[in-house]
């Protein structure tokens, strides 16, 4: 007889293509840049950056900023998560969904708009009248600013995490606790913080990471000041091109990923003997009653809403609308000549709409096709090269996109084996950087709905006849429909929004949005960019708008600013 | 049609103890076989092993006069001419009852009015035509469990497998899709191959019973003859409710007890070596003469009485009494049959 095919085996070559791509977005560049480290370490000794005083400086920087943002981050996510989880005070849904907005807003904008609204010079305290004179120092110039915005940025991860473990606690432990005779203080501080601790320490860990490789942030605030954190050093650097520049690239951006592990190593040191999962049925969540202190917490959270996310919004709106600088808004001064001057008039913003636009949906539609592939192989197959696909997917994801970015450089300045022609200064290598570091942002939609799809549906499909194609056709694909479409928006969202790699792989003519917004500042134009600003963050609250539509059919966690 | 044949199938995961170990059985054309065992056994993994999920790590699968299965290679499931009524029914959400039903169909390359005909054909015989056109969550369990069959029917399959279909149903829905299924064996004349942990279920719908555990088959026989004459102690604590007694059961090679032997068993008079002896509670009843032994416990269950009796060494006899009899007391039973296991 004919020799029969294995049970379960999914045809060869998928398993053999999506592993190669895989290894090419993520093994490859990595590979690239931890060769590049440690050859030139080996070959000469430690590289010179390491030995010189600025970057020791920018480490401590790096490292002053982090933590001290990742205290606000703790301080203001916890506050947060404790009051929309725990008490009874109202619209818990939308003191959530806008307490995420920060998260989701390109940290560039952000710093933008903080800048706009305080300072001398800020349409909003002068069309107020209560301006600081001229001349006076713009006070988010400083290490202090440069993390409270950290922390305003990444507050919501915080958030999350926490909300994550406080909605894991079941209702009737707290009640076993009250019948035991604690009163709800002390309920509080015996029972429901030491089992929100881990949702904390990991909130913290991700805030801290975040925090070091941020760029959008210390760009803005920094560099005016001559504040340099790693990030926005790699970027000077690349500016000021050398011949040491691809080994003190490489030296530095080892540096930054050393810190991450670090930062993840203690995480994992405090996480340790606090795996406190299952623990009785998990249905309704306890609430405290707040009593007369209802109101005044309720007033507190949405006053902490107002300065992090209305004020600075508003002067953002408010500094595109003035004609010039400096100049307060009034009925007779509002002008929406920034706006037509970025829309039709400075090809530079045009070009980098067209190009944000092909960058976000191109990754994100091949994204999806990957993620789809890579995700039905992770759930037929298992073992240790299943494992290892998963991290290699994650890393770039979870290393600083400078350091994604530096390694994309290293891989690619050089032509092309065989080809002749360099990837680097085209569209093509910011396209396979966002492959790569958007991946696992495609993934976890498709993956998650996998996981909840009943093997048995694909199951019953095969024994009525249906072939691997047939069965995604009919069956899959359907089915997974809403996660798909969730995996595209957000890339798309993520995407279009990006300024850290591309800040360092765009050339003349392939400028992003974010790149757009941050030269628009730089060179003195903060009416030009607020307005870029002000459209980004509009697009962001609609497609934010239309997830939300997508979200009752989507599993649980699929959406970063819903638990 | 054709008949399943299993020869010493084995299924061990990577490194771990087999799931399933040397199984070999024959289920004959157009047979209902019930197969049984506790959560665990291995019935599973034999199920799937035969739908093809699963591929054999030793042993062969045949139908009629092909090998479908061996530890080499597998006939994909969807080349099996097999149908299956899972656990959770796994009807696709997104298409409507009749689109559920006629997709085997559709996959034959089944088109307009022919199909539209055997799908309503397939859903009279369910009694669901008047709902196919809504959605599966639209639906009740029941009617659910129906749709998954009627998709089974729809083809005439060789073999219909059916994995625990009652395990998600309340008491009363099982009685009546019970009905359902002896009828859809009665009408389709398929083989069938049933899973379950029920033995009640596997009584009441099978033509034959194989019961497992711990990976291995233990007895394959009629539902009388393994009620009456289990082998062994686990297919004897497995199958009905009874008392496994461990009595000397002196020189005797009778392995069925009449009342006499009983008697003398339990009362020790026989001697010699201990042996498990299987006695029902159907065959323990109160009389005016026998043997005299303590109630422990008597619970009303509607139709009589249960009884927990206590025999002179603390060794507990199930029984069944018409009337109450009030725990602590002394009683003199009689025990009519026994069985050594």
């Amino acid at each position: 007889m004919r020799r029969l095919p294995h049970a379960n085996s999914q045809p060869g070559w998928l398993f053999a293509s999506v592993f190669l791509v895989i290894l090419l977005l993520s093994a490859v560049p990595l590979g690239r840049l931890a060769y590049a480290g440690l050859a030139a370490t080996f070959r000469s000794g430690l590289p010179p950056v390491l030995l010189e005083t600025g970057t020791w400086r920018a480490f401590a920087n790096t490292l002053s900023t982090s933590v001290l943002g990742m205290f606000v981050s703790v301080a203001l996510g916890a506050a947060f998560a404790l009051a929309t989880s725990l008490s009874d005070i109202r619209r818990k849904r939308l003191l959530g969904f806008c307490f995420m907005l920060p998260m989701m807003m390109p940290p560039q904008i952000t710093a933008l708009a903080w800048v706009e609204m305080s300072g001398p010079a800020s349409p909003l305290l002068k069309t107020l009248g209560i301006a600081p004179p001229l001349g006076t120092p713009q006070p988010l110039y400083s290490i202090g600013g440069i993390a409270l915005l950290l922390g305003v940025q990444h507050a919501p991860l915080v958030f999350l995490a926490m909300q994550a473990g406080l909605a894991a606690i079941p209702r009737d432990v707290v009640e076993a606790a009250r019948l035991s005779g604690a009163a709800p203080r002390r309920v509080l501080r015996d029972i429901v913080l030491p089992l929100a601790l881990p949702g904390l320490i990991a909130g913290a860990s991700i805030a801290f990471v975040s925090g070091v490789g941020n760029f959008g942030i210390p760009a803005i605030l920094g560099i005016p000041a001559s504040i340099l954190t790693l990030p926005t050093l790699v970027y000077s650097r690349l500016a000021s091109f050398g011949s040491q520049t691809f080994a003190d690239l490489a030296a530095l951006s080892l540096l930054m990923a050393a810190i991450c592990a670090a930062g993840l190593a203690v995480q994992q040191r405090a996480l340790s003997g606090r795996d406190y999962r299952t623990i009785g049925l998990s249905g309704a969540s306890p609430v405290f009653a707040l009593g007369p202190w209802r109101a005044p917490v309720e007033a507190g959270l949405w006053l902490v809403l107002l300065v992090i996310l209305a004020a600075p919004f508003a002067a953002l709106v408010a500094s595109s609308l003035v004609p010039a600088y400096g100049v307060p808004l009034t009925t007779e001064t509002v002008s929406l000549r920034a706006y037509g001057e970025i829309l039709f008039r400075q090809s530079v913003t045009v070009t980098a709409f067209g190009n944000s636009a092909f960058l976000a949906a191109t990754a994100a539609l091949g994204l999806l096709v990957l993620s789809f592939a890579t995700a039905y192989l992770l759930l037929h197959r298992k073992g240790a090269a299943m494992a290892f696909l998963l991290v290699l997917i994650e890393i770039p994801y979870a290393l600083p996109g400078i350091v994604l970015a530096v390694a994309f450089i290293l891989l690619f300045a050089a032509p092309l084996p065989g080809l002749g022609f360099s990837l680097y200064g085209t569209i093509w290598i910011i396209l396979i950087a966002y492959l790569s570091s958007f991946f696992a942002v495609s993934l976890k939609p498709v993956l998650s709905a996998f996981r909840q799809i009943d093997p048995a549906l694909e199951e019953a499909a095969r024994l009525s006849g249906a072939g691997l194609g047939r069965r995604m056709r009919d069956i899959l694909l359907p089915i997974m429909a809403p996660a798909a479409g969730a995996s595209v928006v957000l890339v798309f969202l993520i995407a279009c929004n990006e300024l850290t790699v591309s800040a360092l792989l765009w050339s003349a003519g392939t400028q992003t949005l974010g790149v757009a917004i941050f030269n628009l500042d730089d060179s003195g134009s903060s009416d030009l960019a607020s307005a870029l600003s002000v459209l980004v963050v509009a697009m962001i609250v609609a497609l934010m708008a239309l997830l939300e539509v997508l979200a009752r059919y989507l599993p649980d966690g699929v959406l970063p600013w819903r638990r | 049609m054709a008949t399943l044949i299993l020869n010493h199938l084995s299924k061990a995961y990577d490194g771990g103890r087999a799931a399933v170990n040397g199984v070999s059985l024959t289920v004959r054309d157009g047979g209902f076989l019930a197969l049984l065992g506790p959560s665990g056994c291995g019935k599973t993994t034999l199920l799937r092993m035969i739908a093809g999920f699963e591929q054999p790590s030793d042993g062969s699968i045949v139908l009629g006069e092909r090998v479908i299965s061996t530890a080499e290679g597998a006939l994909p499931p969807e080349r099996r001419n097999m149908a299956m009524v899972f656990q959770s029914y796994a009807l696709w959400p997104h298409m409507t009852v009749a689109q559920n039903v006629g997709y085997p169909l559709k996959l034959r390359g089944v088109k307009g009015e022919k199909l539209r005909r055997k799908t309503m054909e397939a859903l009279d015989v369910v009694r669901l035509a008047d709902l196919a056109e809504r959605r599966p969550a639209a639906l009740s369990g029941g009617q659910r469990q129906r749709v998954a069959l009627a998709r089974c029917l729809v083809t005439s399959p060789d073999v219909v497998l059916l994995d625990e279909p009652l395990a998600n149903l309340d008491r009363h829905l099982r009685a009546a899709m019970e009905e359902t299924f002896r009828d859809f064996h009665a009408r389709s004349g398929a083989t069938m191959i049933y899973v379950t942990h029920d033995q009640a279920e596997a009584m009441a719908l099978a033509t034959e019973i194989a019961v497992m555990s711990e990976g291995r088959l233990l007895q394959v026989a009629a539902p009388n003859e393994i009620y009456a004459r289990p082998e062994g102690k686990v297919v004897g604590g497995l199958i009905g409710q009874g008392s496994i007694l461990s009595l000397p059961v002196g020189a005797g090679r009778e392995r069925s007890l009449d009342r006499a032997a009983c008697h003398a068993l339990l009362l020790g008079e026989a001697g010699g070596d201990l042996r498990d002896v299987l006695i029902r509670p159907e065959h323990v009843r109160p009389a005016a003469d026998g043997i005299a032994l303590q109630v422990r416990d008597c619970v009303f269950t509607g139709e009589r009485h249960a009884l927990t009796l206590a025999l002179a060494d603390g060794s507990l006899l199930k029984a069944y009494s018409d009337e109450r009899l009030a725990p602590g007391s002394m009683a003199v039973f009689s025990v009519e049959r026994g069985w050594s296991l």
